[in-house]
């Protein structure tokens, strides 16, 4: 099999196969997980505080005072990898490509270069995160197999598909087929590990913001 | 009399051709010149390029034209330096080629058999077009398989040259559903040196500048793992594009008409594969250098490297799914919610049975627990 063989395998069968699996697990999994359901909240609530949680949706997603002082490595290092990774999977114009076959909807790209800058600030931001994460006594202690799966499940379609733009190390198509499959393993781990927080982060943070609401302190 | 009697004579070195058509000697450098830079190599191998050829015998090239669609051939005569008359005369005794030959039937196929005997294992053997392996009866020339008689030729050959992609990797007739069971020239010989010039057709420079270094140095120019020679199949057709610009910057044409693909933007949306083909189309150029595919309007179909018309859609972009559909996501969902309201369905009643299980305890019996 040769490199262009490959490429179409990784974006044909391959994929298929993966977005098969990720599609199918993210509705399992959010079924799952609502499905549970809660108990209901018997109390009368505290305060009248309706719109708590999609507010606190919003607001948990803006810098909290004092971060630069509490823990600047996982705020700055957090912000940087997750605005960087959006900018590389949303507005690449050949990842828009992607999306508009697949849903018939396309937007404007950002010039490559600036993506490229951005995909570089997720890259360093990753493993600064990383090694904050191993010599931070605390989160290393609080650090699992999961959490060291879902960095390195995302770190290397940044990392391939760096390498392929610019051409580094091994022949482009090769590398472009290896970006794939290194999106794919992404795509079909994402329902089932830490990952998931992709779909789940925005729900969580809707249910905080209403039960805490009810409790009486609303964000 | 007597030198229109020598002139007659075919010649029997390059130098005694060129001598015989008045080319110059200083003519015959600029044109060394040309191809050494043409295939990469340092200038001062001109020289010993123009001494190498002078004083070589013509070549003997016998060329083989099986599953194919004289594309190649229709493409080598455009070839401007060398053009295929220059090989010809100059340079190559072209003993056996069916569309360019005089002769036909019985005496067609007694100069291959005479070019094979005369030349033994000096030979240079040109084969365009796949090899059907279902039924020899696929593709006959003068009664016998093109199998039979590729394995025959070959024998003798010093080299051999794919030229076009069918010859070089089953192009268009190995494509799905191969109907033929057609194969690469790869797959039948393995015994002798081969250089692939893959394209559809390969650019016709690149045909006779594959049989000038191989004239000059005697050997097979340096090939990559596909067995392209490397001076022209070094680089993609995206690296060397003059609408590159227009990639990096974001810049891309929507439809073949629209005002971008008129002011030369890419054409990547377009389903160029130029990112992943490599040729020399870019750099060489068609039609003594007057333009490419891409600088027409069209982008790359990929059509120098192996499987290109099975490789997805030649219209979708490199980045777009080959086969995958929104329907087919919309039934995995479909199958995803499915399994979902089961495991619901299954944490519910097994949270129920654990709330039916409970038993209740009561003060006094927590208090004998507690002595």
């Amino acid at each position: 099999m040769n490199h262009l063989d490959l490429l179409t395998f990784a974006r044909g069968s391959a994929l298929n196969w993966a977005l098969i699996i990720f599609t199918a697990g993210v509705v399992l999994r959010l079924f799952e997980i609502l499905g549970l359901g809660r108990k209901a909240d018997l109390a009368k609530p505290r305060l009248d505080s309706p719109g708590s949680g999609w507010r606190t949706m919003f607001t948990r997603s803006l810098p909290p005072e004092g971060m630069l002082k509490r823990d600047p490595v996982t705020y700055i290092g957090g912000y940087v990898f997750h605005v960087g990774l959006f900018l590389g999977i949303f507005f690449f114009a050949p990842h828009i490509e992607f999306f508009r076959s697949m849903t018939g909807l396309g937007w404007p790209a950002l010039p490559s270069a600036l993506v490229d800058a951005s995909v570089v600030a997720a890259i360093v931001a990753l493993a600064a995160l990383l090694a904050h994460r191993l010599n931070n006594p605390v989160k290393r202690m609080l650090s699992g197999f999961g959490d060291y799966l879902a960095w390195a499940l995302t770190l290397l379609p940044l990392l391939t598909g760096y390498m392929a733009y610019h051409h580094l190390f091994v022949e482009y198509t090769l590398m472009l087929a290896l970006h794939l499959f290194s999106v794919e393993l992404l795509l079909v781990c994402l329902p089932f590990t830490k990952l998931f927080h992709t779909f789940s982060v925005f729900i969580s943070r809707w249910y905080n913001g209403e039960i805490f609401g009810r409790k009486g302190v609303a964000s | 009399m007597k030198k229109a009697q020598q002139t007659e004579v075919l010649p029997g070195t390059v130098g005694e051709g060129l001598e015989q058509h008045g080319v110059t000697r200083r003519e015959f450098l600029q044109f060394c010149t040309a191809m050494t830079a043409m295939l990469a190599l340092p200038p001062a191998m001109a020289g010993a390029m123009a001494e190498a050829i002078s004083k070589a015998r013509r070549q003997s090239v016998i060329w083989l034209s099986f599953q194919e669609c004289t594309g190649c051939t229709e493409a080598i005569t455009r070839s401007h330096s060398p053009t295929l008359e220059n090989l010809i005369f100059d340079l190559i005794s072209l003993d056996y080629h069916h569309t360019l030959q005089a002769a036909s039937g019985d005496a067609a196929e007694h100069a291959r058999e005479q070019a094979m005997k005369d030349n033994a294992g000096k030979y240079l053997l040109i084969v365009d077009g796949s090899i059907p392996m279902g039924n020899p009866g696929y593709s006959t020339i003068a009664g016998i398989s093109n199998y039979d008689m590729l394995v025959e030729t070959a024998k003798g050959a010093a080299a051999i040259v794919s030229v076009g992609t069918c010859a070089a990797y089953g192009g268009i007739p190995m494509a799905d559903p191969n109907p033929t069971g057609a194969v690469a020239v790869s797959d039948i010989v393995k015994d002798k040196p081969i250089i692939n010039v893959p394209g559809c057709p390969p650019i016709p420079v690149v045909m006779t500048g594959v049989l000038v270094h191989f004239l000059t140095f005697g050997n097979i120019p340096e090939l990559d793992a596909l067995g392209r020679p490397k001076s022209f199949y070094g680089e993609t057709i995206h690296d060397r594009c003059y609408r590159r610009p227009f990639y990096d910057q974001g810049k891309f044409a929507q439809t073949f008409d629209d005002e971008a693909a008129r002011k030369g933007w890419c054409l990547f949306k377009l389903g160029c594969k130029g990112p992943v083909t490599y040729n020399a189309c870019a750099t060489t150029k068609w039609n003594e250098g007057t333009s490419f595919p891409i600088e027409s309007g069209h982008g790359c179909i990929g059509c120098s490297e192996p499987n290109f018309w099975d490789a997805g859609p030649l219209y979708q972009a490199l980045s777009m799914p080959v086969s995958a559909t929104p329907s087919m996501l919309g039934a995995a969902a479909a199958a995803g919610a499915a399994v979902g309201v089961a495991v619901t369905w299954h944490n519910r009643s097994k949270k129920a049975a654990a709330k039916a299980a409970h038993e209740k305890v009561t003060v006094p019996e927590l208090k004998r627990e507690a002595k």
